[in-house]
């Protein structure tokens, strides 16, 4: 088995607005199994990255324990990172945007460590709205300790070991959304050409942003019964419509198609365009998106798209209202302003 | 686009750059992979088996493969090949007893003419299936123009003889010093075929140039001259010496004149340097020899003085393109060029001349008075008459002549025994997977990431000082190794089934280099504009699937693959399958 990857890469290349090459956002070669779902996702956030020119030193690559919260090693070497414990990326990623709002925040975790032992950090993480990105790699088991069924699985969704999962699964965009989430949307590891712009989009959305990407399990869970398999994602998956982002430095030089086109500026000025269906969701409005995900799993759809944007939410810093600067920058004088500052704030306190 | 055909044996075979582009279809990685393993012997036969001369290719040869070396597209240089083959030659042991067996006599008889590398194959080929061979030269031994021409300082006798003696060995009767004056005298013997290996023996002059018959005395025709050098005739040469002309014969004039006195030696040609035809390492080994290029100047006149020749006068010319690309020569109005000189040699260009070919023996001469001959089977219009090497088609180099003079063997066989010539046999082709478990394979997938390493040389004054010195040292075996592991394996193919697929991404997420794709059908120029990475190099394939169950194809586009495996082995259902394809062509004996 190789542990390398030639740095050998296309002659012709393409390089970034910084001068980047692709190759300047990926990570070390992947020791997850052959046809892990995990693997395009991490190469759908080095192309999303990769495209909006980011510069690799200005992200930071959070996660918690699992095959998925391994990934951040199979992207973005050149980014900072931290590899948390279980269920515990959502505090630590909070702290971090605490010390640091400059930085782009990219959080993967997996069903297990989200749904299960992370669900009460991940609720009030939605809840706070911190500006991050927050990928799940949803496979329906607990890869990285062999394939037990997690909270995500599908009822009657049986996985290698051939059980039938017998309790209901939790939907983390219906959670998200009722929880004020600005920014929803469910995807598909064998979709990049979804993914990867909905990744950008969740990039500039200011606040917290999800994106519940379904990642069959090839060695646990790719099996015919299994409601996370290859096979039954693409037989069943359907889009809301079709999406693209423009970043606000570009220029936008293609008109999109006026009708079924809605374009939606973000804070940052980039622009979305939705083309959607006709008669398919609003995605702006909470109550339509929460039927129309009920009505997909009654009708076993899996629906996948931008499933909700609302771009006049408050992430955390505007919600406490705290200062432009990162707090890492400011020194002891600002950050102690000693004891006759707590007096008045105490005076006016009575 | 239609799924890709890979039955046919050409597709994987265009895979392999380097082989492909030899014109005698060397499995040039496998024998890289011998090297590499220390296999000499293994890597020199495979070599033998195609190309007949290793030792004397290994550092003479015009390696067509390098070009064309994938390496060259990933970074900047190719594999060192040629060199490599000479590792192998080096470094083997005796291989006598390894060359094909002489069967008994077969009862037919063969005419030889010429013993260069054409014909010695032919005989190569025909020899050991029993045939009675005569070879006829009217030089004192054999070699062709590998002998008479080739300075030793590039290609040492010893290393020449060896080869051209395995073959001589198998029984062949030579007739050395015997010039062939008529071949209709030669169709009145009892052979039973004829080949014709007489090469391009003319060297062109400057009849019409002033001064060109006062100045004879010092004024040589390049492939003459060094002819005459070859054989010990001409030791000598003045301390000034013009070079007329840009392609191999100049260099090897030019270097050959450092050797024999010329201390201002200097290579005039017509056209701008860049467009010289010699290869771009003899032009680079004539430049370390100090011997400066003049571009852009014609000749114009010789100057003779008192009967002799003290100079040439050139005129300044500049190059100009009209939009179809063609060039003329402009002159610049500038005042005539004068350079002194003690010698000229005029190395421009070689012609065939056959007036020792009669024109009523029913064999056909065409275009530029040369013999009408197959492509393919190198027969003329004479059916018992056959030609290869220069002689066929106009000066070319030795793998060209070697190639001939296989695909002629065949046909002189085949028409000794009645069959159809035409008919030709097909290449042995094969395809055999090398996993050897769970992501292991039996060839090195390891890229290596090194540069091409240098040929060490021999001081430049004691090679200077020495005519017969060779230059070139060649790599030593740990050298060879080095550069034996940049080769990418390009006969490893990946081997794509396109019912196994699950469309999981993991190959194209993987591929260093992306040249996996999957995507919707279209037609190959639209499809090029859609791949993952530009997709610009239009002389390499797409390979491209059968319909996946998306509806979509799979398409690798071949160009920057690094056979690495990697696709291969990141794939969880072995829909990629790394395979090692070998490809021979079919040869008489
Ligand atoms: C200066 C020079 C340098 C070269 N360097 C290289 C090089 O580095 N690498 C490379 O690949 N190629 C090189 N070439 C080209 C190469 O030598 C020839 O392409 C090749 O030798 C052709 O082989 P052949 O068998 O067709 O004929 P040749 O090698 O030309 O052999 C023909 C033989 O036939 C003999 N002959 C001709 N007519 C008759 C007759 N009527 N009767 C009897 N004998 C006859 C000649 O004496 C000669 O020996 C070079 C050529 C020249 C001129
Ligand atoms: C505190 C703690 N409890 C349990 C574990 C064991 N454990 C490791 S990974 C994992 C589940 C991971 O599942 P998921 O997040 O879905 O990741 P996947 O491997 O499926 O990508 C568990 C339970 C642990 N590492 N730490
Ligand atoms: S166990 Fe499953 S989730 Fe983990 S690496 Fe393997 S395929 Fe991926
Ligand atoms: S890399 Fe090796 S196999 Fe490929 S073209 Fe070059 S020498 Fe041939
Ligand atoms: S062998 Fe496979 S992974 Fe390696 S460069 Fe070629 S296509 Fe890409
Ligand atoms: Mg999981």
């Amino acid at each position: 088995m190789s542990y390398l990857k030639s740095t050998f890469r296309h002659p012709e290349s393409p390089k970034n607005d910084l001068g980047y090459t692709q190759a300047n956002y990926e990570g070390a070669l992947s020791t997850l199994c052959a046809g892990c779902g995990h693997d395009s996702i991490s190469n759908s956030i080095i192309k999303a990255c990769f495209e909006l020119s980011l510069e690799p030193h200005r992200i930071a690559k959070m996660s918690g324990i699992g095959c998925s919260s391994k990934t951040p090693a199979y992207f973005l070497s050149n980014s900072h990172g931290f590899n948390s414990v279980h269920g515990r990326m959502p505090s630590v990623t909070t702290g971090a945007n605490m010390a640091n709002r400059d930085l782009t925040y990219i959080g993967v975790s997996g069903d297990g460590d989200t749904a299960s032992i992370g669900m009460g950090q991940f609720m009030h993480l939605v809840r706070r709205n911190l500006n991050m990105v927050y990928i799940v790699m949803n496979n329906g088991v607990y890869g990285l300790t062999k394939g037990q069924d997690s909270a995500t699985a599908d009822v009657g969704s049986a996985s290698k070991k051939g059980v039938p999962n017998m309790y209901e699964p939790m939907d983390l965009c219906e959670l998200a959304i009722s929880l004020g989430s600005g920014y929803v949307a469910r995807s598909f590891s064998g979709d990049k050409e979804q993914l990867v712009p909905l990744i950008k989009g969740a990039i500039k959305h200011n606040g917290f942003a999800l994106i519940d990407v379904v990642s069959p399990c090839v060695t646990f869970n790719n099996t015919p019964n299994s409601t996370k398999s290859y096979e039954w994602v693409r037989d069943h998956k359907e889009a809301t419509g079709t999406f693209d982002l423009v970043p606000h430095e570009q220029e936008i030089t293609v008109q999109a198609p006026k009708d079924k086109t809605e374009s939606i500026t973000l804070h940052d000025g980039s622009v979305i365009n939705l083309q959607r269906q006709p008669g398919s969701l609003d995605v702006r409005c909470r109550e339509s998106v929460l039927q129309a995900l009920e009505e997909a799993k009654q009708n076993k759809q899996v629906l996948t798209g931008l499933l909700h944007l609302n771009t006049d939410s408050s992430n955390t810093h505007e919600i406490i209202n705290t200062c432009d600067a990162p707090l890492n920058t400011l020194g002891e004088k600002e950050l102690c302003p000693g004891s006759a500052v707590l007096e008045a704030i105490n005076e006016s306190l009575r | 686009m239609k799924p890709t055909n890979i039955k046919d044996p050409e597709y994987f075979h265009k895979v392999v750059d380097c082989q492909y582009a030899c014109p005698a279809h060397t499995p040039v990685p496998e024998y890289i992979r011998l090297i590499a393993a220390g296999r000499y012997d293994d890597a020199y036969m495979i070599n033998w088996e195609s190309n007949v001369f290793p030792g004397v290719l290994g550092r003479v040869c015009d390696r067509p493969c390098e070009p064309a070396c994938r390496r060259g597209r990933v970074e900047e240089e190719p594999v060192a090949i040629c060199r490599l083959k000479r590792v192998a030659a080096d470094n083997k042991d005796d291989i006598k007893a390894r060359l094909p067996e002489v069967k008994p006599k077969n009862g037919k008889k063969v005419a030889l003419v010429g013993a260069g590398p054409a014909s010695l194959t032919v005989a190569r080929g025909l020899a050991p299936l029993g045939y009675e061979i005569d070879l006829y030269d009217e030089q004192e031994v054999g070699g062709g123009f590998m002998r008479s021409q080739i300075p030793s300082f590039r290609l040492p006798a010893e290393v020449l003889d060896e080869e051209v003696g395995y073959i001589i060995d198998m029984g062949v009767t030579t007739h050395f010093k015997h010039y062939v004056d008529s071949l209709k005298g030669l169709l009145e013997k009892d052979y039973d075929a004829i080949f014709v290996g007489s090469g391009a023996p003319n060297g062109r002059d400057l009849p019409k140039l002033p001064g060109r018959q006062e100045g004879d005395e010092n004024i040589s025709v390049g492939i003459n001259w060094l002819e005459s050098v070859a054989f010990g005739h001409t030791k000598s040469v003045g301390k000034k010496v013009l070079v007329l002309g840009g392609g191999n014969t100049a260099m090897d004039c030019c270097r050959t004149a450092r050797r024999l006195g010329g201390e201002d030696v200097r290579i005039v040609v017509r056209s701008p340097q860049k467009e010289m035809k010699a290869s771009p390492w003899e032009i680079e080994d004539a430049l370390a020899e100090d011997i400066p290029i003049f571009e852009n100047h014609v000749p114009h006149s010789f100057v003779v003085e008192n009967g002799k020749l003290v100079g040439m006068k050139f005129e300044k010319v500049r190059a100009e393109y009209d939009e179809n690309g063609k060039r003329s020569l402009i002159p610049t109005g500038e005042d005539l060029v004068h350079m002194e000189c003690d010698d000229v040699l005029i190395a421009i260009g070689q012609d065939n001349a056959f007036p020792w070919i009669e024109r009523d023996i029913g064999l056909e001469f065409g275009k530029w008075d040369m013999p009408v001959v197959d492509e393919k089977t190198f027969q003329s219009t004479n059916e018992k008459v056959f030609f290869g090497g220069d002689a066929a088609f106009g000066p070319s180099n030795i793998i060209t002549a070697v190639a001939h003079g296989h695909q002629a063997a065949i046909s002189i066989h085949k028409f000794c025994l009645g069959e159809n010539v035409a008919e030709r046999p097909e290449p042995g082709v094969n395809l055999l997977s090398q996993k050897m478990g769970f992501h292991e394979w039996t060839y090195d997938n390891h890229i290596d990431h090194d540069k091409r390493h240098l040929v060490p040389h021999v001081d430049k004054e004691l090679a200077l000082a020495n005519l017969k010195l060779e230059v070139e040292k060649g790599f030593d075996q740990e050298l060879g190794y080095e550069e034996a592991m940049r080769c990418l394996n390009c006969d490893v193919q990946t081997v794509f089934t396109d019912n196994l697929c699950i469309e999981c991404d993991a190959c194209t997420d993987v591929c260093p280099t992306q040249c996996i794709n999957f995507t919707d059908n279209g037609e190959e120029d639209e499809l090029r504009t859609r791949l993952n990475a530009p997709s610009n190099n239009k002389e390499q394939d797409l390979y491209v699937s059968g319909e996946l169950k998306t509806a979509r194809v799979m398409v690798k586009d071949e160009n920057v693959c690094l056979h690495c495996g990697l696709c291969a082995e990141r794939c969880p259902t072995s829909a990629w399958d790394m395979q090692k394809f070998s490809y021979s062509v079919t040869k008489a004996g």
